[in-house]
């Protein structure tokens, strides 16, 4: 117990000196630019089938499984400001963080942790790239700013979702929809949504190339970085979801 | 870059290993370790497996920080240097890694163009692209320019790594094991192969092994490395008439 909750203490101190060389070596160049091109092609791009399906059918779905009682307590003309705020608010940011985490936190520790066990990254570093510049800061910076893209994406596919999810009972058309979707929604409703999302990304990549980049010889090692990496980042959304709350809520923007 | 005043080009060693220490935790692996190669000399350092050879030579080119000694490589002290400095030594060490570690998701021609790229500042597109090619050539693999290393087999990798070491035109090669895992046959080639770069590009070179065919066929002379230190060294012949029953159980 004392030395899993050491272990614990130590595991979060490396990764915080981990995250923090981040910042030392992001903002001077020289700059990784090509790769980091690259990367937000594979990170945001490549992501967009598998967020944009999840969108929709969540939106869909949210609406088909509220409707019953939105009817019941004859409050039918609201649904479309109740599923846009949850979706906005909330479901969005959370449910594409957490795709995400699941695919890109694990395949930046799979493809890290097995670029460390076959030696590539100390290749790397005898060639005089720094590795952690062309590798780290490159999918960290990708992962922090695809993700509130793929976010408002998936927040439009979802909403898409929920119009369709409106019109299997009743007929409402489109810029009606928009309207009562938008008559409640605040930028003190968005801003803070899309706000957290940067943090998400920052957690998935960040916890990905940490267990991927410290990975353990042998295949076993990779397999485990690739699979810590995404409980750990899933984690890491929900908790950064519960601080950013309570932050807004305390400065009032709510 | 720093060049320490006592540094001779052509008279002293190109690389100086003295009294080096490196300990895992409680493992002593390095203990009082000292080595010298003369310029256009071949060392085989000989040891059993984890005895400590991979982690000689990644001290060596500044991978892993030793404990103690000192570490000299043309001139510079390897130890303390700072990034940057390291780097600009690094350009003249050629590093063969034992796994090969090629880039998996680059093509060959990729592969050899990244040390490149970094260090060679200023290098044209055209002169890059003819230096790729002949590198290719003297490993005998141009065909393979827009393959993906996972498509070329065990001993064509290990040409390509070897390839990628040359690029820089390295002054000083450290091969880690480069016969060990591949066939017989396969071996005997890449043997030949070092030895015709070595003389081809007149480098120096440390080459760690347990394959005796190719010690016999490549080294200048021979180092022992038991419990951490430099055991002894001589040159092939004369350890393999050793009576020494810890230098022989390496010829039999
Ligand atoms: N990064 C490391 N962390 C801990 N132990 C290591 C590390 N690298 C090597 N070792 C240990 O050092 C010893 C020597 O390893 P190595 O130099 O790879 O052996 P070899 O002579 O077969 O190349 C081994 O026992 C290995 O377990
Ligand atoms: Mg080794």
């Amino acid at each position: 117990m004392a030395s899993s909750s050491k272990t614990f203490f130590s595991e979060a101190g490396a990764m915080t000196r981990f995250a923090g060389v981040f910042f030392q070596q992001a903002f001077k160049p020289r700059y990784e630019f090509r790769a980091f091109i690259k990367q937000c092609y594979i990170i945001g791009y490549q992501s967009l089938p598998l967020v944009g399906i999840t969108g929709f059918i969540m939106g869909l779905v949210l609406t088909m499984q509220l409707r019953p009682s939105m009817v019941d307590y004859g409050v039918e003309a609201q649904i479309p400001a109740v599923i846009g705020l949850a979706i906005i608010r909330e479901i969005g940011p959370v449910i594409t963080g957490l795709i995400f985490a699941g695919k890109i936190g694990s395949s930046i520790g799979a493809e890290l942790g097995s670029m460390r066990v076959t030696e590539q990254i100390d290749a790397m570093e005898v060639s005089g790239t720094n590795p952690y510049k062309y590798l780290i800061v490159t999918r960290v910076a990708a992962t922090t700013l695809m993700l509130p893209v793929l976010v408002i994406l998936s927040d439009a596919i979802s909403l898409y979702g929920a119009y369709l999810g409106v019109n299997i009972r009743a007929v409402t058309s489109p810029s009606l929809f928009i309207t009562q979707v938008f008559d409640v929604l605040d930028y003190s409703d968005v801003l803070p949504a899309i706000f957290k999302t940067f943090f998400f990304g920052f957690a998935v990549g960040m916890i990905g190339s940490f267990k991927g980049y410290n990975s353990k010889k042998g295949t076993e090692g990779v397999g485990r970085s690739a699979n810590s990496a995404v409980v750990l980042a899933s984690l890491a959304i929900f908790v950064i979801d519960l601080i950013v709350v309570q932050i807004t809520e305390i400065m009032g923007i709510n | 870059m720093e060049t320490s005043a006592t540094y001779i080009p052509g008279e002293s060693p190109v690389i100086s290993i003295n009294g080096l220490s490196k300990a895992f935790g409680t493992h002593v692996v390095l203990d009082d370790f000292s080595l010298q190669l003369e310029r256009g000399q071949t060392k085989v350092v000989l040891g059993r497996s984890g005895s400590g050879k991979s982690v000689l030579i990644k001290c060596i080119i500044g991978l892993l920080p030793p404990d103690a000694g000192e570490i000299i490589v043309l001139g510079n002290d390897i130890i303390h240097l700072g990034h940057d400095e390291l780097d600009e030594v690094r350009v003249k060490i050629g590093f063969l890694f034992q796994s090969n570690a090629l880039y998996d998701s680059m093509t060959i021609r990729e592969n050899l163009e990244f040390p490149m790229r970094r260090h060679t500042v200023g290098i044209s597109d055209k002169e890059a692209e003819s230096r790729i090619i002949e590198v290719l050539t003297d490993v005998g693999l141009e065909h393979t320019i827009d393959m993906m290393p996972s498509e070329l087999s065990g001993g064509m990798q290990k040409r390509i790594a070897l390839a990628r070491t040359l690029i820089l035109r390295p002054e000083i090669i450290l091969y880690d094991e480069p016969t060990t895992g591949l066939d017989p046959v396969t071996g005997r080639e890449i043997t030949s192969l070092i030895k015709s770069i070595q003389r081809q590009y007149n480098t120096s070179a440390i080459i760690i092994s347990h394959d005796m065919k190719c010690v016999k066929a490549a080294a200048d002379s021979v180092a022992i490395l038991i419990n951490g230190k430099c055991y002894t060294e001589n040159t092939y012949q004369a350890l393999k008439q050793s009576d020494d029953p810890q230098v022989k159980q390496f010829f039999e």
